[in-house]
Protein backbone atom coordinates (compact mmCIF):
# COMPACT_ATOMS: atom_id res chain seq x y z
CA UNK A 1 0.00 0.00 0.00
CA UNK A 2 1.23 3.64 -0.44
CA UNK A 3 2.06 5.46 2.23
CA UNK A 4 1.50 9.10 2.48
CA UNK A 5 4.20 10.97 4.23
CA UNK A 6 3.12 14.53 5.19
CA UNK A 7 5.88 17.59 5.96
CA UNK A 8 4.79 20.69 6.52
CA UNK A 9 7.04 23.77 5.92
CA UNK A 10 6.88 27.72 6.36
CA UNK A 11 8.33 28.33 2.89
CA UNK A 12 8.13 25.10 0.56
CA UNK A 13 10.27 25.87 -2.59
CA UNK A 14 9.74 23.71 -5.60
CA UNK A 15 12.66 23.48 -8.14
CA UNK A 16 16.07 22.73 -7.02
CA UNK A 17 17.90 24.97 -9.74
CA UNK A 18 19.58 27.91 -8.74
CA UNK A 19 16.29 29.68 -8.27
CA UNK A 20 15.10 27.68 -5.99
CA UNK A 21 18.70 27.02 -3.77
CA UNK A 22 18.84 30.74 -3.95
CA UNK A 23 15.36 31.31 -2.80
CA UNK A 24 15.62 28.06 0.18
CA UNK A 25 18.54 29.61 1.21
CA UNK A 26 17.64 33.49 1.94
CA UNK A 27 13.81 32.03 3.49
CA UNK A 28 15.65 29.43 5.34
CA UNK A 29 18.46 32.16 7.05
CA UNK A 30 15.23 34.01 8.31
CA UNK A 31 14.74 31.06 10.94
CA UNK A 32 11.42 29.26 9.53
CA UNK A 33 10.88 25.60 8.37
CA UNK A 34 12.14 25.38 4.91
CA UNK A 35 11.61 23.05 2.14
CA UNK A 36 13.54 22.22 -1.40
CA UNK A 37 11.67 19.69 -3.68
CA UNK A 38 13.20 18.67 -6.24
CA UNK A 39 12.37 15.56 -8.73
CA UNK A 40 16.02 14.92 -9.74
CA UNK A 41 18.23 12.87 -7.33
CA UNK A 42 20.24 15.64 -6.29
CA UNK A 43 19.50 19.51 -6.08
CA UNK A 44 21.25 21.86 -8.55
CA UNK A 45 18.80 21.65 -11.58
CA UNK A 46 19.87 21.49 -15.03
CA UNK A 47 23.07 24.20 -15.07
CA UNK A 48 24.65 22.57 -12.24
CA UNK A 49 23.88 19.10 -12.73
CA UNK A 50 27.09 17.43 -11.71
CA UNK A 51 27.85 13.58 -12.50
CA UNK A 52 28.69 12.56 -9.14
CA UNK A 53 27.97 13.36 -5.53
CA UNK A 54 31.72 13.79 -5.29
CA UNK A 55 32.37 16.83 -7.65
CA UNK A 56 29.59 18.82 -6.90
CA UNK A 57 29.62 21.85 -9.75
CA UNK A 58 31.68 24.49 -8.31
CA UNK A 59 29.04 27.75 -8.88
CA UNK A 60 26.93 25.86 -6.41
CA UNK A 61 28.76 25.39 -4.08
CA UNK A 62 28.38 27.95 -1.66
CA UNK A 63 24.58 27.85 -2.23
CA UNK A 64 24.67 24.35 -0.90
CA UNK A 65 26.60 25.30 2.08
CA UNK A 66 24.32 27.89 3.14
CA UNK A 67 21.50 25.60 2.46
CA UNK A 68 22.77 23.48 4.88
CA UNK A 69 23.72 26.01 7.46
CA UNK A 70 20.41 27.38 7.28
CA UNK A 71 19.09 23.77 7.54
CA UNK A 72 16.44 23.88 4.72
CA UNK A 73 15.14 20.48 4.06
CA UNK A 74 15.82 19.02 0.93
CA UNK A 75 13.36 16.87 -0.29
CA UNK A 76 14.82 15.30 -4.14
CA UNK A 77 13.59 12.68 -6.37
CA UNK A 78 10.10 13.95 -5.66
CA UNK A 79 7.68 14.90 -8.27
CA UNK A 80 4.46 17.12 -7.40
CA UNK A 81 1.77 16.39 -9.49
CA UNK A 82 -1.64 18.04 -8.12
CA UNK A 83 -2.83 21.00 -5.97
CA UNK A 84 -5.82 20.15 -4.68
CA UNK A 85 -6.30 23.14 -2.48
CA UNK A 86 -4.52 25.92 -1.20
CA UNK A 87 -1.65 25.14 1.08
CA UNK A 88 -1.41 21.81 -0.09
CA UNK A 89 0.44 19.69 -2.84
CA UNK A 90 0.91 15.96 -3.86
CA UNK A 91 3.75 14.43 -5.14
CA UNK A 92 4.97 11.11 -5.09
CA UNK A 93 8.82 9.47 -4.95
CA UNK A 94 10.01 6.25 -6.26
CA UNK A 95 7.60 4.49 -3.71
CA UNK A 96 5.52 7.00 -2.12
CA UNK A 97 3.00 9.12 -1.99
CA UNK A 98 4.05 12.54 -0.24
CA UNK A 99 1.81 15.35 1.05
CA UNK A 100 3.43 18.72 1.52
CA UNK A 101 1.62 22.16 3.21
CA UNK A 102 2.96 25.03 2.98
CA UNK A 103 2.58 28.62 4.24
CA UNK A 104 4.31 30.23 1.81
CA UNK A 105 4.99 28.64 -1.71
CA UNK A 106 7.84 29.70 -4.34
CA UNK A 107 7.57 27.89 -7.76
CA UNK A 108 11.36 27.82 -9.36
CA UNK A 109 10.03 24.94 -11.89
CA UNK A 110 13.03 26.25 -14.41
CA UNK A 111 12.50 25.62 -18.05
CA UNK A 112 12.93 23.19 -20.82
CA UNK A 113 14.23 22.79 -24.07
CA UNK A 114 11.93 23.96 -27.41
CA UNK A 115 12.43 20.76 -29.54
CA UNK A 116 10.82 21.41 -32.86
CA UNK A 117 9.66 18.37 -35.76
CA UNK A 118 11.54 17.14 -38.66
CA UNK A 119 12.10 14.02 -40.46
CA UNK A 120 14.24 11.67 -38.54
CA UNK A 121 14.04 13.71 -35.35
CA UNK A 122 12.25 10.86 -33.21
CA UNK A 123 15.39 8.50 -34.17
CA UNK A 124 17.56 7.33 -31.26
CA UNK A 125 20.77 9.44 -30.66
CA UNK A 126 18.87 12.52 -31.99
CA UNK A 127 18.70 14.58 -28.73
CA UNK A 128 17.61 17.70 -27.08
CA UNK A 129 20.92 19.79 -26.79
CA UNK A 130 20.97 19.82 -23.08
CA UNK A 131 19.62 16.97 -23.29
CA UNK A 132 23.07 14.98 -24.40
CA UNK A 133 24.87 17.46 -22.17
CA UNK A 134 22.82 16.00 -19.00
CA UNK A 135 23.17 12.49 -20.71
CA UNK A 136 26.87 12.62 -20.33
CA UNK A 137 27.03 14.43 -17.03
CA UNK A 138 24.92 11.28 -15.95
CA UNK A 139 27.74 8.80 -17.11
CA UNK A 140 27.55 8.21 -21.06
CA UNK A 141 31.33 8.60 -22.40
CA UNK A 142 31.78 10.61 -25.44
CA UNK A 143 35.37 10.44 -26.12
CA UNK A 144 35.84 9.95 -29.49
CA UNK A 145 32.08 10.16 -30.58
CA UNK A 146 31.00 12.37 -33.26
CA UNK A 147 28.53 15.25 -32.31
CA UNK A 148 26.34 17.78 -34.01
CA UNK A 149 25.69 20.49 -32.19
CA UNK A 150 22.03 22.54 -33.90
CA UNK A 151 19.46 24.80 -33.21
CA UNK A 152 19.69 28.36 -31.53
CA UNK A 153 20.09 29.69 -28.33
CA UNK A 154 23.28 30.27 -26.16
CA UNK A 155 23.34 26.80 -24.54
CA UNK A 156 24.46 25.58 -28.40
CA UNK A 157 28.16 27.28 -27.62
CA UNK A 158 28.38 25.75 -24.09
CA UNK A 159 26.93 22.49 -25.11
CA UNK A 160 29.42 21.92 -27.57
CA UNK A 161 32.50 23.51 -25.40
CA UNK A 162 31.52 20.67 -22.77
CA UNK A 163 31.14 17.76 -25.26
CA UNK A 164 34.39 18.75 -26.77
CA UNK A 165 36.36 19.39 -23.19
CA UNK A 166 35.12 15.55 -22.79
CA UNK A 167 36.48 14.21 -25.91
CA UNK A 168 33.78 14.38 -28.53
CA UNK A 169 34.76 15.16 -32.33
CA UNK A 170 32.19 18.21 -32.78
CA UNK A 171 31.20 18.19 -36.88
CA UNK A 172 29.43 21.55 -36.83
CA UNK A 173 27.25 24.10 -34.96
CA UNK A 174 24.23 25.06 -36.66
CA UNK A 175 22.54 28.05 -35.33
CA UNK A 176 19.56 28.83 -37.05
CA UNK A 177 19.85 32.83 -36.22
CA UNK A 178 21.63 35.25 -38.02
CA UNK A 179 25.02 36.33 -37.93
CA UNK A 180 23.39 40.27 -38.10
CA UNK A 181 21.12 38.87 -34.91
CA UNK A 182 23.87 37.62 -33.05
CA UNK A 183 25.73 40.92 -33.62
CA UNK A 184 22.88 42.52 -32.09
CA UNK A 185 23.38 40.15 -29.63
CA UNK A 186 26.85 41.10 -28.98
CA UNK A 187 26.16 44.33 -28.98
CA UNK A 188 23.62 44.24 -25.82
CA UNK A 189 26.01 42.16 -23.51
CA UNK A 190 28.85 45.74 -24.00
CA UNK A 191 27.75 46.65 -20.77
CA UNK A 192 28.20 43.03 -18.64
CA UNK A 193 32.14 42.31 -18.45
CA UNK A 194 31.14 38.52 -17.15
CA UNK A 195 29.07 37.59 -20.49
CA UNK A 196 32.05 39.00 -22.26
CA UNK A 197 34.35 36.77 -20.51
CA UNK A 198 32.56 33.86 -20.89
CA UNK A 199 31.93 34.43 -24.52
CA UNK A 200 35.90 34.67 -24.86
CA UNK A 201 36.42 31.40 -23.23
CA UNK A 202 34.09 29.38 -25.44
CA UNK A 203 35.26 31.08 -28.74
CA UNK A 204 39.02 29.84 -27.32
CA UNK A 205 37.31 26.60 -25.81
CA UNK A 206 35.39 26.17 -29.81
CA UNK A 207 38.98 27.08 -32.04
CA UNK A 208 38.49 25.24 -35.12
CA UNK A 209 35.03 24.11 -34.56
CA UNK A 210 32.36 24.91 -37.26
CA UNK A 211 29.96 27.20 -36.10
CA UNK A 212 27.71 28.20 -39.15
CA UNK A 213 24.51 30.78 -38.16
CA UNK A 214 21.28 30.57 -40.74
CA UNK A 215 22.20 27.04 -40.70
CA UNK A 216 19.47 23.90 -39.17
CA UNK A 217 19.08 20.25 -39.23
CA UNK A 218 16.71 19.40 -42.20
CA UNK A 219 16.72 15.69 -42.16
CA UNK A 220 18.05 12.72 -39.89
CA UNK A 221 18.39 9.50 -41.35
CA UNK A 222 19.29 5.87 -39.68
CA UNK A 223 18.45 2.36 -39.53
CA UNK A 224 17.04 2.74 -36.25
CA UNK A 225 19.28 5.02 -34.85
CA UNK A 226 20.79 8.02 -35.97
CA UNK A 227 24.00 7.84 -38.82
CA UNK A 228 23.62 10.93 -40.69
CA UNK A 229 21.79 14.75 -40.24
CA UNK A 230 21.25 16.53 -43.28
CA UNK A 231 21.87 20.45 -42.34
CA UNK A 232 20.62 23.63 -44.58
CA UNK A 233 22.64 26.51 -44.59
CA UNK A 234 21.94 29.18 -46.42
CA UNK A 235 19.67 27.25 -49.32
CA UNK A 236 22.58 24.39 -49.54
CA UNK A 237 22.39 21.12 -47.96
CA UNK A 238 24.88 19.09 -46.29
CA UNK A 239 25.10 15.58 -44.99
CA UNK A 240 27.57 15.04 -42.16
CA UNK A 241 27.54 11.34 -40.31
CA UNK A 242 27.64 11.63 -36.41
CA UNK A 243 27.32 9.51 -33.45
CA UNK A 244 24.51 12.57 -31.95
CA UNK A 245 22.59 14.94 -32.93
CA UNK A 246 22.17 17.64 -30.03
CA UNK A 247 19.35 19.59 -31.09
CA UNK A 248 17.32 22.18 -29.23
CA UNK A 249 15.68 25.70 -30.28
CA UNK A 250 16.27 27.57 -26.80
CA UNK A 251 14.34 27.42 -23.99
CA UNK A 252 10.28 27.54 -22.71
CA UNK A 253 9.19 27.63 -19.11
CA UNK A 254 7.85 24.98 -17.11
CA UNK A 255 4.52 26.97 -15.87
CA UNK A 256 2.52 23.97 -15.55
CA UNK A 257 2.14 24.22 -11.69
CA UNK A 258 1.58 27.96 -11.87
CA UNK A 259 -1.48 27.53 -14.05
CA UNK A 260 -2.84 24.64 -12.12
CA UNK A 261 -2.46 26.96 -9.05
CA UNK A 262 -4.45 29.57 -10.49
CA UNK A 263 -1.49 32.34 -11.30
CA UNK A 264 -1.72 34.33 -14.39
CA UNK A 265 0.31 33.62 -16.69
CA UNK A 266 0.85 36.40 -19.74
CA UNK A 267 2.14 35.67 -22.45
CA UNK A 268 3.77 31.79 -21.77
CA UNK A 269 5.17 33.49 -18.83
CA UNK A 270 4.31 33.86 -15.00
CA UNK A 271 3.05 37.06 -13.84
CA UNK A 272 4.79 38.73 -10.59
CA UNK A 273 5.16 42.10 -8.70
CA UNK A 274 8.49 43.43 -7.77
CA UNK A 275 8.52 41.04 -5.11
CA UNK A 276 8.36 37.89 -6.82
CA UNK A 277 4.76 37.57 -6.16
CA UNK A 278 2.72 36.08 -8.55
CA UNK A 279 -1.64 36.84 -9.26
CA UNK A 280 -1.98 34.02 -5.95
CA UNK A 281 -0.75 35.88 -2.76
CA UNK A 282 0.84 33.21 -1.50
CA UNK A 283 2.32 32.13 -4.02
CA UNK A 284 5.91 33.41 -5.02
CA UNK A 285 7.74 32.53 -8.50
CA UNK A 286 11.54 33.37 -9.63
CA UNK A 287 13.24 32.08 -12.42
CA UNK A 288 12.84 31.24 -15.95
CA UNK A 289 9.38 30.41 -15.64
CA UNK A 290 9.39 34.58 -15.18
CA UNK A 291 11.66 34.71 -18.07
CA UNK A 292 14.42 33.16 -20.28
CA UNK A 293 17.32 34.96 -18.27
CA UNK A 294 19.78 32.68 -17.51
CA UNK A 295 21.38 31.72 -13.65
CA UNK A 296 22.65 35.00 -12.71
CA UNK A 297 18.80 36.29 -12.89
CA UNK A 298 17.78 33.31 -11.64
CA UNK A 299 19.49 33.76 -8.35
CA UNK A 300 19.05 37.39 -7.98
CA UNK A 301 14.85 36.32 -8.91
CA UNK A 302 15.49 33.60 -6.63
CA UNK A 303 16.80 35.61 -3.85
CA UNK A 304 14.34 38.63 -3.87
CA UNK A 305 11.59 35.91 -3.50
CA UNK A 306 13.00 34.06 -0.23
CA UNK A 307 13.61 36.87 1.38
CA UNK A 308 9.94 38.99 0.31
CA UNK A 309 8.12 35.34 1.49
CA UNK A 310 9.71 36.06 5.29
CA UNK A 311 8.95 39.74 5.44
CA UNK A 312 12.63 41.26 4.57
CA UNK A 313 11.20 43.43 2.11
CA UNK A 314 13.68 45.88 2.99
CA UNK A 315 16.36 43.33 2.04
CA UNK A 316 14.91 42.34 -0.81
CA UNK A 317 14.57 45.66 -2.24
CA UNK A 318 18.49 46.04 -2.39
CA UNK A 319 18.59 43.63 -5.03
CA UNK A 320 16.06 45.25 -7.83
CA UNK A 321 18.86 47.39 -9.33
CA UNK A 322 20.91 44.40 -10.03
CA UNK A 323 18.07 42.32 -11.48
CA UNK A 324 16.99 45.18 -13.87
CA UNK A 325 20.15 45.10 -15.26
CA UNK A 326 20.20 41.48 -15.80
CA UNK A 327 16.67 42.14 -17.52
CA UNK A 328 17.94 43.57 -20.30
CA UNK A 329 20.28 40.76 -21.25
CA UNK A 330 16.45 38.64 -21.09
CA UNK A 331 15.41 40.66 -23.64
CA UNK A 332 18.64 40.64 -25.83
CA UNK A 333 18.10 36.89 -25.84
CA UNK A 334 14.53 37.08 -26.64
CA UNK A 335 15.23 38.88 -29.88
CA UNK A 336 18.35 37.29 -31.10
CA UNK A 337 16.95 33.96 -30.94
CA UNK A 338 13.75 34.60 -32.22
CA UNK A 339 12.59 31.45 -34.65
CA UNK A 340 12.80 31.82 -38.61
CA UNK A 341 9.63 31.28 -40.51
CA UNK A 342 11.04 28.60 -42.84
CA UNK A 343 11.56 26.00 -39.61
CA UNK A 344 7.64 26.33 -40.06
CA UNK A 345 8.28 23.94 -43.07
CA UNK A 346 10.65 21.31 -41.62
CA UNK A 347 7.99 18.76 -41.25
CA UNK A 348 7.15 16.68 -43.87
CA UNK A 349 3.10 15.34 -44.41
CA UNK A 350 4.58 12.00 -41.98
CA UNK A 351 7.02 13.63 -39.76
CA UNK A 352 5.99 12.78 -35.93
CA UNK A 353 4.79 15.71 -34.01
CA UNK A 354 3.14 14.22 -31.23
CA UNK A 355 5.94 11.40 -30.13
CA UNK A 356 4.12 10.27 -27.49
CA UNK A 357 0.77 9.33 -29.60
CA UNK A 358 2.82 9.29 -32.93
CA UNK A 359 0.73 11.79 -34.36
CA UNK A 360 2.22 13.05 -37.80
CA UNK A 361 2.09 16.16 -39.04
CA UNK A 362 -0.44 15.78 -41.95
CA UNK A 363 -3.35 14.62 -39.39
CA UNK A 364 -2.49 17.94 -37.25
CA UNK A 365 -2.95 20.52 -39.94
CA UNK A 366 -6.68 20.54 -40.76
CA UNK A 367 -7.48 21.94 -37.04
CA UNK A 368 -7.98 24.96 -36.22
CA UNK A 369 -7.05 24.83 -32.30
CA UNK A 370 -4.85 22.63 -29.72
CA UNK A 371 -8.19 21.49 -27.88
CA UNK A 372 -9.68 20.48 -31.28
CA UNK A 373 -6.37 18.08 -32.44
CA UNK A 374 -6.07 16.76 -28.97
CA UNK A 375 -9.71 15.39 -29.36
CA UNK A 376 -9.63 14.06 -32.78
CA UNK A 377 -5.95 12.96 -33.04
CA UNK A 378 -4.89 12.14 -29.42
CA UNK A 379 -1.75 14.98 -29.83
CA UNK A 380 -0.60 16.03 -26.93
CA UNK A 381 -2.29 13.02 -24.09
CA UNK A 382 0.55 10.74 -23.59
CA UNK A 383 2.45 10.57 -20.86
CA UNK A 384 4.12 14.03 -21.56
CA UNK A 385 0.99 15.98 -21.47
CA UNK A 386 1.86 18.21 -24.25
CA UNK A 387 5.48 19.41 -22.79
CA UNK A 388 7.00 18.64 -26.03
CA UNK A 389 4.50 19.08 -28.63
CA UNK A 390 2.70 22.00 -27.03
CA UNK A 391 5.62 24.69 -27.74
CA UNK A 392 6.18 22.92 -31.20
CA UNK A 393 2.62 23.18 -32.15
CA UNK A 394 2.53 26.56 -31.01
CA UNK A 395 5.12 27.23 -33.24
CA UNK A 396 4.05 25.61 -36.30
CA UNK A 397 -0.09 26.38 -36.13
CA UNK A 398 0.15 29.37 -33.91
CA UNK A 399 -2.40 27.26 -31.44
CA UNK A 400 -2.25 28.84 -28.03
CA UNK A 401 -1.68 26.09 -24.62
CA UNK A 402 -4.52 24.56 -23.29
CA UNK A 403 -5.28 24.39 -19.63
CA UNK A 404 -3.63 22.51 -17.08
CA UNK A 405 -5.60 19.98 -15.35
CA UNK A 406 -4.15 17.66 -12.34
CA UNK A 407 -2.67 15.15 -12.40
CA UNK A 408 -0.10 17.15 -14.09
CA UNK A 409 1.81 14.54 -14.48
CA UNK A 410 1.59 10.95 -15.06
CA UNK A 411 0.92 9.53 -11.49
CA UNK A 412 0.46 5.41 -10.42
CA UNK A 413 -2.54 4.57 -9.84
CA UNK A 414 -2.00 3.91 -6.00
CA UNK A 415 -1.43 7.97 -5.27
CA UNK A 416 -4.57 8.76 -7.16
CA UNK A 417 -6.55 6.07 -5.86
CA UNK A 418 -5.37 7.83 -2.18
CA UNK A 419 -6.27 11.20 -3.37
CA UNK A 420 -9.31 9.67 -4.63
CA UNK A 421 -10.59 8.57 -1.34
CA UNK A 422 -9.84 11.69 0.55
CA UNK A 423 -12.96 13.65 1.35
CA UNK A 424 -12.93 15.38 -1.68
CA UNK A 425 -13.30 13.53 -4.64
CA UNK A 426 -10.48 14.03 -7.57
CA UNK A 427 -12.38 12.51 -10.63
CA UNK A 428 -9.97 14.25 -12.99
CA UNK A 429 -7.45 12.02 -10.91
CA UNK A 430 -9.17 8.90 -11.00
CA UNK A 431 -9.42 9.11 -14.90
CA UNK A 432 -5.68 10.00 -15.35
CA UNK A 433 -7.02 13.78 -16.69
CA UNK A 434 -6.99 15.04 -20.22
CA UNK B 1 34.36 3.67 -5.99
CA UNK B 2 34.63 0.46 -7.97
CA UNK B 3 31.60 -0.12 -11.52
CA UNK B 4 28.75 -1.87 -10.37
CA UNK B 5 27.40 -4.20 -13.16
CA UNK B 6 23.50 -4.40 -14.15
CA UNK B 7 21.96 -6.28 -17.63
CA UNK B 8 19.85 -3.92 -20.56
CA UNK B 9 17.98 -6.42 -22.64
CA UNK B 10 19.62 -9.14 -21.15
CA UNK B 11 22.78 -7.89 -22.30
CA UNK B 12 25.00 -7.08 -18.71
CA UNK B 13 27.62 -4.33 -18.65
CA UNK B 14 29.29 -2.21 -16.19
CA UNK B 15 28.94 1.37 -15.31
CA UNK B 16 30.54 4.00 -13.16
CA UNK B 17 28.84 4.90 -9.95
CA UNK B 18 26.24 7.92 -10.16
CA UNK B 19 25.69 6.66 -14.01
CA UNK B 20 21.69 6.81 -14.82
CA UNK B 21 20.05 4.20 -16.27
CA UNK B 22 18.91 5.79 -19.71
CA UNK B 23 22.86 6.54 -19.67
CA UNK B 24 23.51 2.80 -19.50
CA UNK B 25 20.67 1.86 -22.07
CA UNK B 26 22.28 4.13 -24.36
CA UNK B 27 26.07 2.58 -23.54
CA UNK B 28 24.02 -0.35 -24.14
CA UNK B 29 23.18 0.23 -27.75
CA UNK B 30 19.12 -0.51 -26.33
CA UNK B 31 16.29 1.46 -27.15
CA UNK B 32 14.45 2.51 -23.88
CA UNK B 33 11.03 1.90 -25.44
CA UNK B 34 9.32 1.14 -28.47
CA UNK B 35 6.60 3.92 -29.80
CA UNK B 36 2.69 3.38 -30.46
CA UNK B 37 3.87 2.66 -34.27
CA UNK B 38 6.65 0.20 -32.90
CA UNK B 39 9.71 2.53 -33.60
CA UNK B 40 12.56 2.58 -31.17
CA UNK B 41 13.28 5.41 -29.27
CA UNK B 42 16.01 7.02 -26.91
CA UNK B 43 16.16 10.11 -24.84
CA UNK B 44 15.29 13.13 -25.76
CA UNK B 45 15.20 15.85 -22.62
CA UNK B 46 17.50 14.54 -20.69
CA UNK B 47 15.19 16.20 -17.34
CA UNK B 48 12.63 13.79 -17.03
CA UNK B 49 10.10 15.69 -19.23
CA UNK B 50 9.34 14.36 -22.65
CA UNK B 51 8.83 10.32 -21.16
CA UNK B 52 11.01 9.01 -24.00
CA UNK B 53 13.08 7.27 -21.76
CA UNK B 54 11.10 5.03 -19.84
CA UNK B 55 12.03 1.52 -19.31
CA UNK B 56 10.58 -1.44 -17.40
CA UNK B 57 12.68 -1.79 -14.24
CA UNK B 58 13.60 -4.81 -12.02
CA UNK B 59 10.16 -5.74 -13.17
CA UNK B 60 8.37 -1.99 -12.42
CA UNK B 61 6.85 -0.44 -16.03
CA UNK B 62 7.34 3.39 -16.99
CA UNK B 63 10.11 4.50 -14.94
CA UNK B 64 11.80 7.70 -16.41
CA UNK B 65 15.56 6.43 -16.70
CA UNK B 66 17.12 9.90 -17.28
CA UNK B 67 15.87 10.22 -13.26
CA UNK B 68 17.18 7.07 -11.85
CA UNK B 69 20.45 6.03 -11.20
CA UNK B 70 21.69 2.22 -11.69
CA UNK B 71 22.23 0.19 -8.81
CA UNK B 72 24.05 -3.40 -8.91
CA UNK B 73 22.27 -6.30 -10.23
CA UNK B 74 19.46 -4.25 -12.00
CA UNK B 75 17.69 -5.96 -14.70
CA UNK B 76 16.72 -2.69 -17.32
CA UNK B 77 14.19 -4.03 -20.26
CA UNK B 78 12.51 -1.69 -23.24
CA UNK B 79 9.19 -0.57 -22.12
CA UNK B 80 6.97 -1.35 -25.30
Amino acid sequence: MTRVACHKFAVLVIGAGPAGMAAAACAGESGVRVGLVDDNFRPGGQIWRSQTAREPALEAGGWLERLRASRVESLCGVRVFDAPEMGVLLAETADDLCELRYDKLILATGARERFLPFPGWTLPNVMGAGGLQALVKSGLPIRGKRAVVAGTGPLLLAVASYLRKHGAEIGMVCEQASWASLGRFAFALMGQPGKIVQALQLKKDLAGVRVITSSWPVAAQGNNVLETVTISRRGKSETLSCDYLACGFHLVPNTELAALLGCQIDRDFVRVDDFQRTTVPEVFCAGEPTGIGGVESALVGGQIAGLASGGRVAEARELFGQRKKLRSFAAALDDAFQLRPELRDLPSAETTVCRCEDVPYSRLQPYPTWRAAKLQTRCGMGPCQGRVCGPATQFLFDWTPDSVRPPMFPARVESLAAVASSPEPQQEAVTGGH
Amino acid sequence: MPNLSLTVNGVSLEVEPGTTVAAAAMLAGQPCRVSVGGAPRGPLCGMGICFECRMTINGRVHCRTCQILCEPGMEVKTDD
